[in-house]
């Protein structure tokens, strides 16, 4: 059994609340207690019926305002595999909270109304899906049953869509007509939608592959913590505890470490206390190397056939997550995986419009929940791969020296 | 390719010693909040694997309310001499002697709330900057809203409002002198990925976790352990059950389940067919409002 982490982004009146519902309720993952706890809620808020979103709005400020402000967490599985779903909030005032719930997902759901047809909400979901580059996406027209599950409606719908993907260069997109207040196509394949020939998006989260967005090829391990346990029978045991985050690593084969650009093998393989020829991402390992060699916290053991790129000047399309502006010339730490160098913002060079994706005239500072791409000078060389090509080494946070708030969500171009 | 595809325990686990990993290299003084329960077993079993054959780069901390259960404070020192790691004991009782706070009356008088007041004089006392704990997201609602890095501010309070961004797997535990981080490595496991962890790993668990008889009394559908911490009612009767517990708390606030079930696989199966929460079942303490879990959190609780 595996895993499939995925967010849902659409609002309250997309019927989000009521697709993740009826995931968790199907799922038997809903407990009576927790039911009936919204059953009373509900009552309380003399809605009559039961209120689906209360599930999902775990924070008294949300139930009491009736959105969603903040990610929250829900976990499903079937017997085939286990679902983590980031609920992410989806008006434009919430992006950064998106854009947070998007950065872990291998899939997006994107809901769209079948009613309304792809909205300006729709492009901005999509558009930050593919700023954070999650491989799937599933487009769920959901409501179907509010337009008499009709076929036209559906197709327009995905020809409407079709040229958003393409703008994006979306490549890996399903789509599924559904009603998730009445359950066609989630569970099971509904019979009032007999032209639908696709799978039901519980079928579809169960199959879809996602083993491809792991990247088993470019060997990256930013050493987190060196373990010395420095007694007598361990007096030379040296270990580089870590999480490889992509590539395969093997014992004797051979790593640089970087940015200092010194070369060495791996000597040994540690995982949970055992021995192994080899290891893999994700998992957490100790690394041991042929040759004595300072290397500390924040430096990264690269498999050395598969160069990383080392700069001290970064091109990133960054989104501002603070309430204070982004003002050129600031100084600000920047964090990829465990490296933290101080860094400063140079220049704009133009602020992305997160609706249309049309490119506008660099502001004199970026506010809250604006998209821009510019560059970024940092104090000591950084490994880093390019965002598109390597998730999980190109995405970097800036945190405010005086704050000590992440403010910035970088992907470094 | 399928060789190198992990199973979602692998994955969680992997995470898990990431997490702690983290806290090692970002922090001076961190903390392990042990309290002898499954969750908090599975973190020193996670701690083991992220840090042998080094020491734990941080203590065991109980805070210990002076209700607890004698298995599961057995399990404590017996696991902490086995594992030769340091353990730090403070006691609520000893807090509210010395600052004359008020102990909670009724039938249940329990002191999960004032477990606070000893936690955030603890992490004075050892200026720690750093508290991992067994919390997990599928527990509770404000739960599944918390980071995995959960700053807390010099009051030990936690804004949901005002929580950082957590983005990929990147954590920010740069925080003002005073703040703590309260650190969640298990945040993305489920009550059943626990106690499969548990099954696959061969984790040892203090015996009320299993079926037991004991004397209890019933409270609103409830079964309570008879104990000199409650207050009976002349109308309450106390009877021996069959009973396990699902989760371990204090024994004034924690409701045992009538169960049969003496191996891991008996649990899984039952919890696997069971259609209450783990706190819904066995949770006294979160049935007082809609809000109760975030309204401690923000108070400082864990």
């Amino acid at each position: 059994m595996d895993l499939l982490r995925f967010i849902t982004a659409g609002s309250v009146d997309d019927g989000k609340s009521t697709l993740i519902g009826r995931l968790l309720y199907d799922s038997k993952s809903i407990m009576i207690d927790q039911l009936e706890a919204i059953e009373r809620q509900s009552k309380n808020k003399e809605e009559g019926e039961i209120d689906l979103a209360l599930l999902t709005d775990g924070l008294r400020a949300e139930r009491e305002q009736g959105i969603t402000i903040d990610v929250a967490y829900k976990y499903f599985s079937t017997p085939k595999r286990k679902f983590i779903i980031a609920d992410a909030p989806g008006h434009i005032q919430y992006t950064r909270n998106m854009v947070t719930g998007a950065s872990n997902a291998d899939l997006a759901i994107i809901l769209i109304d079948a009613r309304n047809g792809v909205a300006e909400q729709t492009r901005r979901h999509s558009i930050i899906a593919s700023l954070l580059n999650i491989p799937h996406i599933v487009v769920a027209i959901n409501k179907m049953d509010l337009v008499d599950f009709s076929q036209d409606v559906y197709n327009n719908i995905v020809i409407d869509y079709a040229k958003v993907a393409q703008s994006l260069g979306l490549k890996q997109v399903t789509y599924i007509p559904l009603s998730a207040l009445q359950g066609d196509n989630i569970v099971e394949k509904s019979e009032k939608m007999s032209w639908y020939e696709g799978p039901s998006l519980l079928h579809f989260l169960e199959e879809v592959q996602v083993q491809d967005t792991i990247n088993l090829t470019d060997g990256r391990f930013p050493v987190q913590y060196v373990i010395r346990p420095q007694t007598e029978d361990l007096h030379d045991y040296r270990g580089y505890a870590g999480k490889i985050i992509s590539g395969i690593y093997k014992v004797g084969d051979a790593v640089t470490i970087q940015p200092a650009g010194i070369s060495t093998r791996i000597k040994a393989i540690e995982l949970g206390g055992k021995e192994v020829p080899e290891a893999f991402a994700p998992q957490s390992v100790i690394l041991h190397l042929e040759d004595n060699i300072d290397i500390s916290r924040g430096d990264v053991i690269v498999n050395s056939t598969q160069p990383v790129k080392i700069a001290q000047e970064l091109e990133v399309l960054l989104c501002w997550m603070d309430n204070k502006p982004l003002v050129p010339g600031n100084k600000y730490l920047l964090q990829l995986n465990s490296r933290v160098v101080r860094s400063v913002v140079r220049n704009i060079e133009f602020k992305l419009d997160v609706n249309t994706l049309e490119r506008n005239e660099a502001p004199a500072q970026a506010v809250l929940n604006d998209v821009i791409k510019a560059t970024i000078k940092t104090a000591s060389p950084i490994p880093y791969d390019a965002y598109q090509d390597l998730r999980a080494n190109g995405g970097a946070i800036l945190i405010d020296e005086t704050s000590h708030v992440t403010v910035g969500a970088c992907m470094i171009q | 390719m399928s060789a190198y595809r992990l199973d979602y325990l692998d994955q969680l686990e992997a995470e898990a010693i990431h997490i702690f990993r983290e806290v090692a290299g970002q922090f001076e003084r961190p903390a392990l909040l042990f309290s002898g329960g499954k969750d908090s077993i599975t973190l020193v079993h996670l701690a083991l694997k992220a840090f042998r054959p080094g020491k734990f780069p941080f203590p065991l901390v109980h805070i210990d309310t002076g209700h607890n259960f004698q298995e599961a404070l057995d399990y404590r020192d017996a696991l902490a001499a086995q594992l030769g790691e340091r353990l730090i004991v403070r006691n609520v009782g000893d807090t509210i002697k010395a600052k004359q706070l008020t102990e909670p009356k009724g039938k249940f008088a329990s002191r999960n709330a004032l477990q606070t007041f000893t936690l955030l004089d603890t992490i004075e006392e050892f200026k720690f900057d750093a508290c991992i704990g067994g919390a997990r997201r599928d527990e509770e609602k404000a739960r599944a809203k918390e980071r995995i890095f959960s700053v807390r501010d010099e009051f030990g309070q936690w804004d949901p409002k005002l929580q950082r961004p957590e983005l990929w797997n990147t954590y920010n535990g740069k925080i003002h002198k005073g703040e703590n981080v309260r650190v969640f490595p298990i945040s993305n496991w489920t009550e059943l990925d626990v106690w499969n962890y548990i099954r696959r790993e061969k984790i040892e668990l203090p015996s009320i976790y299993f079926a037991h008889d004991r004397e209890v009394i019933e409270h609103q559908g409830q079964l309570v352990a008879m104990s000199e911490f409650i207050q009976l009612e002349p109308t309450d009767k106390v009877f021996t059950r069959k009973v396990r517990y699902r989760t371990v708390g204090d024994m004034t606030c924690t409701a045992a389940v009538e169960s049969g079930a003496s191996t891991i696989d008996d649990i899984i199966n039952e919890i696997t067919a069971t259609k209450t929460s783990e706190r819904g079942e066995t949770r006294i303490d979160d049935r007082v409002s809609e809000a109760a879990m975030e309204d401690r959190k923000k108070n400082g609780y864990f």
